[in-house]
Formats: structure tokens, C-alpha cells, sequence
């Protein structure tokens, strides 16, 4: 068995009294007080979250922008320094190795923040298409990630507004750090970055401030419920991007791997499209549950993430459907576990606050 | 708000987390404070029809976090009588009140004998030690 990774931040949870449990080989706290508790604080104050598990990788040199140009689907022309861009690794049948967070530092330095669990994968995709003049490194070690979201997370900072997706390097409480513009969870807030070595300081910072602690449990019922796929659940190497619902992220008139096969999907349109459903009657719709089309009992789709959200108090989740039956409203069936329950196909986002109450 | 930690004495235990109270040819069943906390705070009640038979050591329903789904697996065999509705409609109140409030079904049982394998309090509470 492989010794589970820590993030800097490991002795904060567990004094924190967090539930730790293994996640993409880190070990990392699932909730402290509870899920719902934590759903709730971020969606009407503002929480943090340890996400120290995810990679950076930088990409540095007077080719760094070509490299990316070419490995990367959205297009990198478009970033200026001080920006972040969200962008998928695609292989060549336009399939997803990882959804990354390109952000540009300057003229010639880039950086990818990139999902735990394929932090070597996107290493080794972008080492092998380095060219002369750029340098691909993986500083994930160096780093520590703070998530701090919710309506009242700037307030709590003592942060200005800004751009969505775009980046500037400050300090909270002494502590330097890169504050992000981006987040998980559907709601205003900042990713913080500091070097590992003042993680703790800067947690203690942010939860001084009035910021409740919240787990991965948390994290994924905030991003659910806002529609945002999690790669190896809804997105993947074996769904193109165009049927993940994620061609927005894909500048079809540059040339990056995939890019022909995903204008030929483009072109003859989608089999199988991911959508959001709410569950019609009582039940929780859970990852890899079968699901069909009412109307004509057409099959084989699937469920890719499914939860109770905790704001609708109905469950929730994103599946994909044949393309002919993606649109909201579309009434399925999830066979949950053996029993056939109705849903309904959504618009995005499941949970908006203008809609709620 | 969660419960404490407790396993009163006068209940019988199964060791896959489920208590039983008798009451003459009848038991209402539950799940134990330890499953409760196992699971986090629960969001789901699938229950059985009332008049459907229970087995013992089978699975009668489950329940369900945000996170993790767990099968009911009854202490005793039997037809079930009443099922209660607020926690189906309200599934937090297993954590809230495990042994009261929080309840899951009423039985008519169909054996005498079956409640002489399982555990008392004491019982329990070393199958938790030992897990």
C-alpha cells in the first residue's frame, strides 16, 4: 500500500477534529462539523478549503506560449499577463486528460494548476511536447492552495472585488500570496496561493477572520449543485469535450491534439451529451447508476455524480444522455439500485441564488 | 445537533450496527450511534411497505448521507407494522435521536428465539472495540 501524501496543512485538520480520508493518494478532510453545515456557511458567509493537493506546473521560456498554444484547448493567445483561463489537456480523439486553470504570470512564464489526481499525467504530456526555448516543471511541492468562497469571502479578506479569472499577487495578515480570482463553488471568492511553508500561518489568518473550515464533501456538493464536472466522474480520456459539455473551453480555430476530431463532433453533432438532472421523486442519484429516457425508453445512459444538494433538498446530479434528450425538461428514469425513479433533465446551474427561496 | 456517543442497556444489538427494543411479540428497530456517525448526517430514508416480512441479518431499506448509502439490516425476522414517517420526511432525526426519535420500523415478530443471538450493550460495544 502506498503511504497516503499530506498536505502542509495535515495538523490544522486533525486539530480541527476533520474526518481525514484518502483522496487522489492525499489524505484529506472530508468534513469537519458536516457536509451540510459546511454547504450552508458557503453559500451564505464564506468557507476555506485545503486543496494543497492539486499540482502546479509551470511552463517557462520564449516557446512556453507555442507549447501551450498546442497541448491546451482554449486559446492561449487570448491571455494577458495578470489573467487565468480555464482549459482542458485533450488527447487526440478530443478526450479529456485533465480541466487545468492556465493562468499567465508574465510575457513568458506560465502556470497550470491541475487536479491531484493527474498531476503526473499533464507532467509528462506537456515534458514531452517542450521544444527548445521552454521549460516544463512541476513545483507542486513548493505550494500550498487555499479556496476561500462564499458572498461574504472578499469582505472577510479584506479584499476588493475583481475580475473573475484574473490574478494579483497580495497579502493577508502578512502572508504573501498569489489571490486568484477563481473558484468551485458557484460562488464569489478567491484561490490563494502561498508558498508551503506559510500555509498554517495563512489558514489560521483566514479562519480568524471568521471563516469556517470545509471539507472535500462540501466541495463537491457546492460544485454539483453549480454543474461544474470533477474529471475521472463526468469528464475524462473517454468522453470528447463537446460531449462534456465543455466546447466553450475549446478554441476549435487553433491547432491544439484532438482539435480534428473534435470539429468532426462539432460538425455531425454529439451522441451523447452530460446534463443536469433533479431527481422528481424521493432519491439520490449516485455515480455509475443506469439511466433512461422516458419518452421512448431509450438507454445506456449514465449517471457521472449524484448527491443530495443540500439547497434544493432534492437529489441532484449530472449524466450523460443521448443528445436527442438533453434538453431540460426531457423526463428520465435513474435505476437506483434496482428501483426506477423519475428525474428531469435542468438547465444550468441546478442552484442559482436568484432562483432560490 | 448530533447525539452523543450511547448504547443504552435494555436494547439488543446486531453487530452490523442495528438495535432492536422488544415490547412482548413486537420490536421497533434502529440504527445504532455509531452507524449514524459513521455515515454523517443522513439526507435519505428508503423504507419498506408496511406488511412486508423482514429477515434477520437481511437487508429491510437504507439510508443514505451526502456521501455514503448503507443497507438497514434487520436484527429480527418479521412483518413490518409501521414505518416511521418523520424520518422519512425528515432523515437528520437518526442523528438527532438515534434510539428514539429516530426510529425506523415497528415489527411483529415471527420468531421466539432469534432475539437470543444478539447482543446486549456490553456485547456491542467489544464488537466496536474490536473492529
Amino acid at each position: 500500500m502506498q503511504t497516503l501524501r499530506r498536505t502542509p496543512l495535515h495538523d490544522r485538520h486533525v486539530a480541527l477534529g476533520a474526518r481525514m480520508v484518502p483522496f487522489a493518494g492525499w489524505e484529506m478532510p472530508v468534513q469537519y462539523e458536516g457536509v451540510i453545515a459546511e454547504h450552508r456557511a458557503v453559500r451564505g458567509d464564506a468557507g476555506v478549503f485545503d486543496v494543497s493537493h492539486m499540482g502546479e506546473i509551470e511552463v517557462e521560456g520564449p516557446t512556453a506560449r507555442a507549447v501551450l498554444q498546442g497541448a491546451l484547448s482554449n486559446d492561449v493567445e487570448r491571455l494577458s499577463p495578470g489573467e487565468a483561463q480555464y482549459t482542458l489537456v485533450t488527447n487526440d480523439e478530443g478526450g479529456i486528460v485533465d480541466d487545468v486553470i492556465l493562468y499567465r504570470l508574465d510575457e513568458h512564464r506560465y502556470l497550470l494548476v491541475v487536479n491531484a489526481s493527474n498531476v503526473d499525467a499533464v507532467y509528462r504530456w506537456l515534458k514531452e511536447r517542450e521544444q527548445r526555448g521552454s521549460d516544463v516543471r512541476d513545483v507542486s511541492e513548493e505550494y500550498a492552495l487555499l479556496a476561500v468562497q462564499g458572498p461574504r469571502a472578499l469582505e472577510r479578506l479584506g479584499l476588493e472585488p475583481a475580475k473573475a479569472f484574473t490574478w494579483a499577487m497580495g497579502e493577508i495578515d502578512g502572508v504573501e500570496v498569489m489571490v486568484n480570482r477563481t473558484g468551485y463553488t458557484g460562488e464569489e471568492g478567491v484561490e490563494l496561493m502561498c508558498m508551503g511553508e506559510d500555509a498554517e500561518r495563512l489558514w489560521d489568518a483566514v479562519l480568524a477572520r471568521g471563516v469556517v473550515p470545509c471539507g472535500l464533501g462540501a466541495r463537491d456538493t457546492l460544485r454539483l449543485e453549480v454543474c461544474y464536472p470533477l474529471h475521472g466522474n463526468d469528464i475524462g480520456p473517454q468522453w470528447d469535450a463537446i460531449s462534456s459539455g465543455l466546447g466553450w473551453a475549446c478554441a476549435l480555430d487553433t491547432e491544439f491534439t484532438g482539435v480534428e476530431r473534435l470539429r468532426a463532433v462539432k460538425e455531425a453533432g454529439p451522441k451523447q451529451k452530460l446534463v443536469p438532472f433533479a431527481m422528481t421523486e424521493k432519491a439520490i442519484p449516485r455515480q455509475g447508476m443506469p439511466v433512461s429516457v422516458v419518452s421512448n425508453g431509450e438507454g445506456g445512459g449514465e449517471v457521472t455524480s449524484g448527491t443530495m444538494s443540500p439547497m434544493l433538498e432534492v437529489g441532484i446530479g449530472l449524466a450523460y444522455v443521448p443528445a436527442a434528450s438533453a434538453r431540460p425538461g426531457t423526463e428520465l428514469v435513474i435505476d437506483v439500485r434496482g428501483r426506477p425513479r423519475r428525474a428531469e433533465v435542468k438547465k444550468k446551474p441546478l442552484y442559482a441564488k436568484e432562483t432560490a427561496e | 445537533m448530533a447525539a452523543s456517543e450511547s448504547y443504552p442497556d435494555g436494547l439488543l444489538y446486531h453487530p452490523e450496527h442495528d438495535w432492536a427494543r422488544i415490547d412482548g411479540d413486537e420490536a421497533v428497530l434502529g440504527v445504532t450511534w455509531f452507524a449514524q456517525d459513521a455515515l454523517g448526517e443522513l439526507v435519505h430514508y428508503e423504507a419498506p411497505d408496511v406488511g412486508a416480512t423482514v429477515t434477520k441479518d437481511s437487508s429491510y431499506g437504507e439510508v443514505e448521507s451526502v456521501k455514503a448509502v448503507s443497507d438497514l439490516i434487520s436484527p429480527l425476522s418479521g412483518e413490518v407494522l409501521e414505518v416511521n414517517r418523520k424520518v422519512v420526511d425528515a432523515p437528520e432525526t437518526v442523528n438527532e435521536d438515534p434510539y428514539g426519535d429516530g426510529w425506523l420500523i415497528r415489527i411483529r415478530m415471527t420468531s421466539t428465539e432469534e432475539k437470543d443471538q444478539l447482543l446486549d450493550a456490553a456485547g456491542y460495544r467489544k464488537v466496536l472495540d474490536e473492529a
